[in-house]
C-alpha cells in the first residue's frame, strides 16, 4: 500500500516523468520489435501505463494512455508511420488497448482516493484525542487550585470558631498556593494562544542575562525548597540584544520544569554564555532523564510524559520551543551520561561589550 | 479626620471590594468607581489623594482617562494592568502616572506603593540628605556611606545614583534615565544603563545579583528604594 501513497511528485513532474516513462518504454520496443512483434508491444506499454497509475494521479496517467495508444498505433500496427489501422483485428487491440488503460487509470485513483480518506478520518481521530487528553489535563489543572480555594473557603467560613490558628493559617496559605498557580496556567494558555496566532513579536532591548536569571531562580522559589539550583554568573558575558521578558519566562519554564520532574534534593545546573553570534543558556539537572523514546516528543504541544504523574499541562516546554524559535534560535535536550538531562537553547543575537563605557 | 481619600476606578466590583477592605483596614478612606466618567465626577468635587485607576477600563481606555486627571490633578495616580503590558504600562508612566502594579499583585505591595507615592507627593521639599536602608547619600556634600562607609562612585554614577534617590519609590523608565543623564540622544541607549546599573549595583548592593536597593521592573525600567 506504500506505493499507493507515493504523492511526493509535484504536477508538472508527474506529467514528465510519465511521459518520459512512455517514451523510453517506446523507444527500448522499438529496437526490439522485431524479435517481439508488435502486439507484445502493447502489454509492455500497457505494462507501463499501470506503473504510472500506481505512481501518479489521474490526469497524468491518463495523458500516458492516450499517448502510448498513439504512438503505438503510429509506430508499430501496420502500416507504420501513420494513424491508418489496417486490419480490424488491429482496430479491435488499439481500442481495447486505450480503454484498458483508462480503467487502469481509474481504478487505481479511486483505490488511492480511499485509502486518503481513511487516512484523514485517522488522524482526525488522532486529533480528538489530542483534544481529550487537553481537556483533561487542563481541566485538572485548573480545576484542583480552584477545588483548593472553594474548599478552603467553605472550611474556613463553616468553622468560624471551631478552627485552630494553626489550621486556618494553613488554609489561607492553600489559597494563596493555589491562586499563583491559576495565575501561572492562565500565562501559559494566554503565551500558548499568542505563539498559535503569531502574536509574539520578540521586543529586542539590550539585557543582562545573569540578572534574568537570577529573576527567574527567584520567581522559583516558592517551589525550589527542595531542590537546589546552581548558578555562577558569568561576569565577563556581554550585554544580549534580546527579549528579557521572553528569556525570562523561557528560564522560568525551564527551571519550573526540571523542579517538577526531578526528584527532591536534585541539583539543578544553570549556565550561560556566548559562541560567535548566539547566546547559550544551558539548565541541566542530575535527575532521571528523559526516555529516550520520549526525547523528541517532550517539546510538543500538551505533551506529558508516559508515566507522570506530577502535574503540569504539559504547555511549559513548548512555549519554551516557542519562544525561542520566534527569536530564530534553536532548542534541543539531551540525556547526558553521568544522567539527568540538559537543555541547551541557542540564540542568534547581537552583543555589546561596553565595558570600555565612558566612566569617569 | 485625617484619613487619606483614595478613589478607586475599577470596573470589576469584586476588585473594587477587595481594595475597599484592605485600603480601609489600613485607614485609608475609600471612594469607588466603576467607570472612568464616574471617577471623574466624583474627584471634581473632592479631590482625593490618591487614585487606583484600572487601565483597561470598559467606557474610555484608562489612557485617556488618565490623561483628562492630568490636565488638573496633581496628586499621585497608581494605574493597575495586566501582566505582559510593558509598552501600556510605559505610555501611562510617561503620561503622567505615578506607578503601576500588576494584576495579580499582593495587597502589601500595593499599601507599600500607596504610602510611598502619598509620602513623595505630600513631601516636595528638598532634602539633601536620603537615607534608604544602610546607604545614604548626602546630596550636598557628594558622598555616599553605606554602613558608615564611604563609597566612591563615578560622575556618571553618582548622577545616576542622585536621580534615583531623589525618585525613592517610583519606578523610573528607562528612557527618563537616559534622557536625564546622558540626553536626549541617548534615549534608547539601554546598553549604557545595563552597565551603569550593574556597576552601581556590584558598589551599593550587598548581594549585587539579588539587589534590595536598584529593583529593575522588567520591560519598564528600574525602581530605588
Amino acid at each position: 500500500m506504500g506505493l499507493l501513497r507515493t504523492r511526493k511528485y509535484s504536477k508538472r513532474n508527474q506529467y514528465l516523468i510519465s511521459t518520459l516513462l512512455i517514451l523510453l518504454t517506446v523507444f527500448m520496443c522499438f529496437i526490439s520489435v522485431g524479435v517481439i512483434g508488435y502486439r507484445a508491444v502493447a502489454l509492455i506499454l500497457l505494462l507501463v501505463v499501470s506503473l504510472n497509475a500506481i505512481l501518479f494521479d489521474i490526469f497524468p496517467v491518463l495523458l500516458s494512455a492516450l499517448l502510448s495508444a498513439l504512438i503505438w498505433d503510429f509506430l508499430f500496427i501496420p502500416p507504420t508511420l501513420t494513424l491508418h489501422i489496417g486490419t480490424p483485428e488491429d482496430g479491435l487491440m488499439f481500442l481495447m488497448y486505450f480503454v484498458i488503460a483508462s480503467i487502469n487509470a481509474v481504478l487505481t485513483y479511486k483505490i488511492r482516493e480511499v485509502e486518503r480518506k481513511k487516512r484523514d478520518e485517522e488522524e482526525k481521530e488522532k486529533a480528538i484525542k489530542l483534544y481529550n487528553t487537553l481537556l483533561n489535563s487542563l481541566s485538572h489543572e485548573l480545576r484542583t487550585p480552584i477545588s483548593t480555594i472553594i474548599g478552603a473557603i467553605d472550611t474556613i467560613k463553616d468553622n468560624q470558631t471551631k478552627l485552630s490558628d494553626n489550621n486556618r493559617y494553613e488554609l489561607y496559605s492553600e489559597i494563596e498556593i493555589a491562586g499563583y498557580r491559576l495565575n501561572r496556567q492562565v500565562e501559559n494558555l494566554l503565551s500558548m494562544s499568542r505563539l498559535e496566532a503569531g502574536f509574539i513579536k520578540p521586543k529586542k532591548d539590550w539585557c543582562d542575562l545573569n540578572e534574568l536569571v537570577f529573576a527567574a531562580i527567584k520567581d522559583n522559589k516558592d517551589e525550589r525548597n527542595c531542590h537546589k539550583i546552581e548558578f555562577n554568573p558569568n561576569e565577563n558575558l556581554p550585554l544580549f540584544k534580546l527579549d528579557s521578558g521572553l528569556i525570562e519566562q523561557m528560564l522560568h519554564n525551564l527551571i519550573h520544569n526540571s523542579i517538577q520532574h526531578t526528584p527532591k534534593g536534585s541539583i539543578i545546573k544553570i549556565e550561560i554564555g556566548n559562541s560567535e553570534a548566539n547566546c547559550t543558556i544551558q539548565v541541566s539537572d542530575n535527575g532521571k532523564g528523559f526516555p529516550a523514546n520520549e526525547i523528541d516528543f517532550v517539546f510538543d504541544k500538551f505533551y506529558r510524559l508516559n508515566n507522570t504523574s506530577t502535574g503540569g499541562t504539559g504547555l511549559g516546554l513548548s512555549i519554551v520551543k516557542g519562544f525561542t524559535e520566534a527569536m530564530n534560535g534553536t532548542v534541543y535536550l539531551e540525556n547526558l551520561p553521568q544522567g539527568g538531562a540538559m537543555f541547551t537553547i541557542e540564540i542568534p543575537c547581537e552583543f555589546s561589550r561596553n565595558t570600555d563605557l565612558e566612566n569617569e | 479626620m485625617n484619613k487619606a481619600d483614595v478613589l478607586v476606578i475599577d470596573d470589576e466590583s469584586q476588585i473594587r471590594k477587595l481594595l475597599q477592605i484592605s485600603l480601609e483596614s489600613n485607614d485609608y478612606n475609600v471612594i469607588q468607581a466603576s467607570t472612568g466618567k464616574e471617577g471623574l465626577i466624583l474627584s471634581a468635587n473632592h479631590p482625593p489623594d490618591l487614585i487606583l485607576l484600572d487601565i483597561g477600563l470598559p467606557d474610555k481606555s484608562g489612557h485617556e482617562i488618565l490623561k483628562e486627571f492630568r490636565e488638573w490633578y496633581n496628586n499621585p495616580i497608581i494605574i493597575l494592568s495586566v501582566q505582559d503590558n510593558e509598552a501600556d504600562i510605559v505610555s501611562a508612566l510617561d503620561n503622567g502616572a505615578t506607578d503601576y502594579l500588576i494584576k495579580p499583585f499582593r495587597t502589601g505591595e500595593l499599601l507599600a506603593r500607596i504610602r510611598s507615592a502619598i509620602r513623595r507627593s505630600q513631601n516636595i521639599e528638598n532634602n539633601t540628605t536620603i537615607t534608604c536602608g544602610d546607604i545614604k547619600i548626602d546630596l550636598v556634600a557628594r558622598i555616599i556611606k553605606r554602613k558608615e562607609e564611604t563609597i566612591k562612585l563615578t560622575s556618571t554614577e553618582y548622577n545616576l545614583l542622585a536621580l534615583f534617590a531623589k525618585n525613592e519609590g517610583k519606578v523610573l523608565t528607562h528612557q527618563f534615565i537616559l534622557k536625564e543623564i546622558w540626553g536626549y540622544s541617548y534615549q534608547t541607549e539601554t546598553q549604557y544603563l545595563r552597565v551603569f546599573v550593574g556597576s552601581l549595583r556590584k558598589k551599593l548592593e550587598e548581594n549585587p545579583n539579588n539587589p534590595q536597593h536598584i529593583i529593575t521592573e522588567s520591560g519598564v525600567g528600574y525602581r530605588f528604594q
